[in-house]
Order: structure tokens, then C-alpha cells, then sequence
């Protein structure tokens, strides 16, 4: 079963091409690594697949649906909100609600777009909190945590509309190293569950340990894919020996 | 006689020189005391005298022939008097209701301009002798002026009339709801809207602004009174000075020729050399009553506030969401909206809600005021609102839709409570502008706590009192928003982020 599909994808940002040409299953329940130097059209790729960045050429099926260049906000609505509604996002820079407690960031989405019972979105949201770490920082609002938590709750967020596919863009690039670890942790438990993801990662060690399959970027282009024990350990593309070099320097 | 009395008594008795010469001085000084006002008018060679172009033809108005020059019989009544003086009269614009503080005031000498004798006015005023003798009229609209004959068929309807004048008087002493206006016109145009039943205001005015509209039927009289110059009481000799001219126009037939010119002779201005009825009553004291009518005037400044503000609030939310995310004419449209009531002054834009729409949409006075300050607030509040949703990131819309929000409820869930609590402040702020700049809406009628001051003002003859009052309750309003908004600020801001 494919949950993602993506085919010939362009992208273009002024007259800077972004995306030259992108082809690129996900399987149900995979979890893939999107590695690449900064600039390599990582996180443009990550947008197009819920169509927050439109892209100019090429599809992308997911969700039962099928997203395609010229797709607007207004005219498409329906079909956008379905594919959101069912594909998650977590940010680099956490995006939580800062006028909502950690709870309600939670519940918000279920309750108004779902249209779940407060009581039922409450109970379900109090879980996904549990889940992550955060058991009794319900109440807290997000200026109130640390970096750490606050990834986490964004994840718990995504989670809440139970998604099938969950889109993290650098989830760790914002926290200090010592924050680091708790919000991998949390990742790799939903890997074990089963859940569909594709991460755009600088964490070569996470992404060893926890994806199926990691792909490099480079300039736009899909550089080399494969096990990341066979891309990390035998790289066979200079895109991906740069990124090492680089990566071990560090 | 006193002053020379004395010094033939000190000659006397010292039979110095020295003592006689330096007397003398003091008999000059004296004397100069006493006719100090005449010798001011006449060492500055003019008489300044205060009156209201807004009155309108025939009292004192500007030339419509064009020029900088003003008309009016009394500008003529002013210069023949001012040249008996020995001196030029000289005009000093002031709003009507405002001539005798500015006597008081020393702004001018004298003040002419149709003030009516009254007895609280003839308390604070020296009035000279009367230059006219006019009746008040009481007019209502023809269809009704067969069941309104008199005041007492009006029952206890809105009758309109001048703030200050005789005709408030005789109001206030009958049943009807009094109705207070600032300019003459605009008695007759609320008089054919229905906005009241009946105006009450001196025949000059009547014939002029009222009988010519055909709408409109003169049906009784219900009083006769006097205009009169007034001047201030400490000027005594000024006043001999002034009441003697007068006279002289009289018996000259001066005066008479100049009320003819003017049209306005009649019989009645045979009696003018009748003399004054003495008025003696003592000002009203600031007791409970007064008391009672300031907490009314506090009430509806609170409740043309507030209406207005919830217009303005509203109306503003709509104009900033427009102009983020309309179509290209209503953004264009919202922009000229809110340029055009920022820009103009809210005085104006009463005025023309309430006379110039009036024969398109008769709003009634409390409507016209709640609308005119909210249609104006809300253009501020737009402002307000526009920096609001701007200080709320992109990327708070991008997470909510990529939680499959609508944008609308995108905007209504996660941007507009961030946006409104960085407009707040600003909101609050305005509010407490609202609340103050709600003293405008007297212009048309309303009798607000600001209007309740001035007119309580002129009952106890003093402003410091009053004013103090009126200043308490408008703190007594503000200062308890002030602390809401703080409040509400916090509520809604949990802490920065």
C-alpha cells in the first residue's frame, strides 16, 4: 500500500529552481529520512506533499487525492482540508498556538475540524500528552515549556487528528542538544508503532536507527536513496560524502 | 459727590496748598474709577461687543453679498451706539451660548446679539435698556395644528427651542420634554421631520426659518419678552453710558429706522420706552436636583458610549478584515471608508447625519449619535485591528491549515484572538477618547453629561463647581476602564512570548 506518491516534481522560488524532478514513493508505514545540505529543497519538498508551498509541475497523490500546480487555497478548499486533515505536520519552529494551554493546542483541531465531542477530544488529547512525556502540562500554556516539551506537544497535535501520514520538518534543529534526545525518543516510539513518516532530519544516528529508508538531496534533485546503513555506510553519491563530511566535522 | 465733598473738608481744615494740590489728584483718581469702563472704551477707541454669526440674518451675520464684511440690525444698533461713545464698534465672535461667560471673561464690553432678559440672565448681567420687544412663537406642523393650539394641547411631547433662551423658560415651566438646540434652523428641520412636535422661539426667528416652510404653522404665542445689551455688572458707568445712547436712538427715531429697514418694526416696539421689570432672583444652589440631572447626563454619555463603542468595534473588525481580504474594489472601498471618517471631523459628521440626511433618513437624536461616533470610531478601530492581525506570524495561519483548519476558522480560532489582544490596549484607549469626545453629540440635541454642565452652569452662575462635578463622574467612568483593559490585557495575554 502506498501512502505517499510523488511524481516529477518541480518547484521554483523567483527564477531559483528549488525542486528539478522528484520521484518518490512511501510506503504505509514506512518511515523514510530526508537528508540533504541546507538549501537542497528538502523542506519545499515536505510543504508540497499537504500543498502549504504549491509547486509548478509534477503530482503528488496522497490522501485519496491527487494535488497538481496551480491549486488554489480558495477554489480547492475541500480537497486541500482533506488531504491536511489526514496528513500532519510538525514544524521546525514548533508553530503551537500561543493563546491556548498545551491541552487545548491539542484538542483544537479534533473538536473544530473533526467536530469531536470536547469530552471525548479531552480524553483523547490527555492520552497523546501521556504519550509524549507531558502527562499534567495540560494546563500550561506553551511560553511555560521548554523547547523540548513544546516539539513534543506539536507532535501530540499532529497526532490528535490521527493522520496517516506525519510530515516533520528538522523537528530538532531549534532545540538545544540536551532537548534533543526526548523529542527522538518520542519519533522513534511512533516508528515502532507503525506510524507513516517521512522526516527531514540532520540526526544521521536517528535516522540509522529509526528509518526504513533515507534519501539525500541535492540541488533538487533525489542525490542517492536506499537503507541508510547502505547510504550512510557506502555512499556512492558526492552529495552524500559532502553531507557526511560535513556532518562528522560538526 | 462724596469724592468732592472731601477734599474742601481736608482744605479746610490744614489749609496747606500741598495738601489741597495732592487731594485734587485724588479727586481726578477717583474719578477715573468710576468712569473707568467709559474711559477703557474710549482710550482703546472701540467697543467690543460680542454676538454669534451663527444666529443668522436678521441679528448679526456675514455679508452674503461677499467681503469680509458683517450685517444685521445689530450691527447697526452697535455702530450707532459705539458713535455716540466717541468710539468705532468693534465684532467678537462667540458661540451663543457662550456670550455671557465670554462678558464675564472680559472678552468684550458689551454682548448684543438677541439675548433675551430672563431672569437668571438680568441676576448676572447688567442689562441695558431693551433695543426690541418680540413674542414667542410656537409653531408645529400644519396637519397638526388643528388638536396643538397652545402648549398645554402638546401635553408632555418634545418641544424644541434654544439652549438658554426665554423660550427654555416657558418650556421648562410647561409639561412638554424640552428639546435643545444650538443654531435656529435646525428646530424647524427636526419640526418637519417629526423628530419633535412644536418649537417655541422668538418671531424673528419664527418668520424667518419657520413660516416659510409650508409644511409648518405658526399656532400661538406664548410669551413676550425683550432683547437687551448686557454688560458686566462692575460697569456700571459703561451701562449709564450705553442705556443714555439708547435712549437717543429712541426719541431720534433712529432706532426705528433702523428696525424698519430691517423689517421689524411693529407695534409692539412702541412700548420700548417702558421700563425694565426688575428681576431679583438669587442663583439656583448646586443641591440634589441638579445632582440628579448631572448622574442622568453621566448615564447617557455611558450609554451613547458604549453603544457607539460596540458599533465601532464591530464595524472596525469588518472594515480590517475587508481590506486583508477582499476583493480589490471592497478593499478600496474599506480604505476610502476609513481615510474618509478618520480625516473629517466627527462634529461634522454628526451634523451631517442628523440635518444633512434628514430629509432622506430622519434618525432620531440618540440614533444619529450612537451612529455618528461609531461610524468614526470604527475607523480607528480598523487601524487598530490591521496592526493586530499584522502582528500575528504567517506561520500561525500555515499550522492551523496544516491541521486542516478553513481559513476561516483559521482566522477566527488561532489569529484573531492573538491579533485582538494586541489591538486591546489600543481599543481601551479609544474608549475612554470615546467616552470624552461623546460631549460632542450636544450639536444635535442630546443632552449628554458635558450639555447638563454647561446648562447647570448657567442656573448656579458659576463653572468651577460644575465643571469640578462634571470632571469627577467623567474620571468615574474612565479610570475603572482603564483598569478593565489592564485586566483584560492580562487575561489575555498569559505572558509574552
Amino acid at each position: 500500500m502506498t501512502a505517499i506518491d510523488v511524481r516529477g516534481l518541480h518547484s521554483r522560488r523567483g527564477d531559483a529552481e528549488v525542486l528539478c524532478g522528484i520521484d518518490l514513493t512511501v510506503a504505509r508505514g514506512e518511515v523514510v529520512a530526508v537528508l540533504g545540505a541546507s538549501g537542497s529543497g528538502k523542506t519545499t519538498l515536505l510543504r508540497a506533499l499537504n500543498y502549504l508551498t504549491p509547486f509548478m509541475a509534477g503530482e503528488v497523490r496522497v490522501a485519496d487525492a491527487c494535488l497538481v500546480p496551480g491549486m488554489s487555497e480558495r477554489r480547492d478548499r475541500r480537497t486541500l482540508q482533506a488531504v491536511r486533515r489526514r496528513v500532519g505536520m510538525v514544524f521546525q519552529g514548533f508553530q503551537l498556538f500561543p493563546h491556548l494551554t498545551v491541552l487545548e493546542n491539542v484538542t483544537e483541531a479534533p473538536r473544530r475540524v473533526l467536530g469531536r465531542s470536547v469530552v471525548g477530544a479531552l480524553e483523547d488529547g490527555r492520552r497523546l500528552l501521556g504519550r509524549v512525556g507531558l502527562e499534567g502540562k495540560g494546563a500550561a500554556y506553551p511560553h511555560q515549556l521548554s523547547g523540548g516539551q513544546r516539539q513534543r506537544v506539536a507532535i501530540a497535535r499532529a497526532l490528535a487528528m490521527e493522520p496517516e501520514v506525519l510530515l516533520l520538518d528538522e523537528p530538532t534543529s531549534s532545540l538545544d542538544p540536551a532537548l534533543v534526545g526526548e523529542v527522538l525518543a518520542v519519533i522513534a516510539d511512533l516508528a515502532a508503532s507503525g506510524q507513516t513518516m517521512l522526516v527531514v532530519t540532520h540526526e544521521m544516528g536517528f535516522a540509522r536507527r529509526v528509518a526504513a529508508r533515507a534519501v539525500v538531496l541535492s540541488e533538487g534533485r533525489i542525490a542517492e536513496e536506499g537503507t541508510p546503513a547502505d547510504v550512510l555506510d557506502a555512499p556512492r553519491s558526492a552529495a552524500t560524502r559532502a553531507l557526511l563530511g560535513s556532518a562528522a566535522r560538526v | 459727590m462724596r469724592a468732592l465733598r472731601g477734599p474742601r473738608l481736608l482744605a479746610k481744615r490744614d489749609g496747606t496748598r500741598d495738601r489741597v494740590v495732592r487731594a485734587m489728584l485724588l479727586v481726578t483718581m477717583s474719578a477715573s474709577v468710576a468712569a473707568a469702563a467709559v474711559s477703557r472704551v474710549q482710550s482703546a477707541g472701540e467697543l467690543r461687543w460680542c454676538g454669534d454669526l451663527q444666529g443668522g440674518e436678521p441679528y448679526v451675520f456675514q455679508d452674503p453679498a461677499g467681503g469680509e464684511g458683517i450685517v444685521g440690525f445689530e450691527v447697526e444698533i452697535a455702530d450707532a451706539i459705539a458713535r455716540r461713545l466717541g468710539v468705532r464698534a468693534a465684532f467678537v465672535q462667540n458661540d451663543w451660548q457662550m456670550l455671557i461667560p465670554a462678558l464675564e471673561r472680559g472678552d468684550c464690553d458689551v454682548v448684543l446679539n438677541g439675548l433675551e432678559v430672563t431672569p437668571a440672565r438680568a441676576a448676572r448681567v447688567r442689562f441695558s435698556r431693551p433695543y426690541y420687544r418680540f413674542g414667542l412663537s410656537l409653531m408645529v406642523r400644519r396637519a397638526d395644528a388643528a388638536r396643538f393650539r397652545d402648549l398645554a394641547a402638546l401635553g408632555d411631547r418634545r418641544v424644541a427651542t434654544l439652549g438658554g433662551s426665554l423660550g427654555a423658560d416657558v418650556l421648562e415651566r410647561s409639561r412638554v420634554t424640552v428639546v435643545l438646540h444650538e443654531g435656529v434652523e435646525e428646530p424647524y428641520i427636526d419640526l418637519e421631520q417629526g423628530r419633535v412636535d412644536g418649537v417655541v422661539l422668538d418671531h424673528i426667528i419664527a418668520a424667518r426659518y419657520g413660516v416659510p416652510r409650508a409644511a409648518l404653522e405658526q399656532v400661538a404665542e406664548v410669551g413676550e419678552g425683550v432683547y437687551a445689551i448686557a454688560l458686566r455688572p462692575a460697569d456700571e458707568d459703561l451701562a449709564r453710558a450705553v442705556d443714555e445712547a439708547l435712549g437717543a436712538l429712541v426719541t431720534s427715531g433712529e432706532l426705528r429706522a433702523i428696525l424698519t429697514r430691517w423689517r421689524l418694526w411693529d407695534d409692539r416696539q412702541g412700548l420700548l420706552e417702558a421700563p425694565l421689570p426688575s428681576a431679583d432672583v438669587s442663583a439656583r444652589s448646586l443641591g440634589w436636583p441638579a445632582l440628579r440631572l448631572f448622574l442622568q447626563g453621566a448615564a447617557v454619555t455611558i450609554v451613547i458610549s458604549a453603544s457607539a463603542m460596540l458599533l465601532a468595534v464591530g464595524g472596525g473588525l469588518a472594515l480590517s478584515l475587508v481590506r486583508r481580504y477582499g476583493g480589490r474594489v471592497a478593499r478600496m472601498l474599506a480604505t476610502a471608508y476609513v481615510e474618509v471618517f478618520r480625516g473629517t471631523p466627527v462634529l461634522l459628521q454628526l451634523y451631517v447625519l442628523y440635518y444633512g440626511l434628514a430629509p432622506l433618513v430622519a434618525l432620531d437624536a440618540f440614533t444619529a449619535a450612537v451612529l455618528g461616533l461609531g461610524l468614526n470610531y470604527a475607523a480607528y478601530e480598523a487601524e487598530l485591528y490591521r496592526a493586530g492581525l499584522e502582528a500575528v506570524p504567517v506561520e500561525q495561519t500555515e499550522a492551523a491549515l496544516a491541521l486542516g483548519m478553513s481559513r476561516g476558522l483559521a482566522l477566527r480560532r488561532i489569529v484573531l484572538p492573538q491579533a485582538v489582544r494586541v489591538a486591546l490596549p489600543g481599543i481601551a484607549n479609544d474608549f475612554i477618547a470615546l467616552l470624552k469626545d461623546s460631549s460632542l453629540v450636544s450639536v444635535i440635541t442630546v443632552v449628554e453629561l458635558t450639555k447638563q454642565m454647561t446648562i447647570t452652569a448657567v442656573d448656579v452662575r458659576g463653572w468651577l463647581v460644575p465643571g469640578l462635578l462634571c470632571a469627577a463622574l467623567y474620571l468615574a467612568m474612565s479610570l475603572p476602564l482603564s483598569r478593565l483593559a489592564r485586566q483584560l490585557e492580562r487575561r489575555l495575554v498569559p505572558v509574552a512570548r
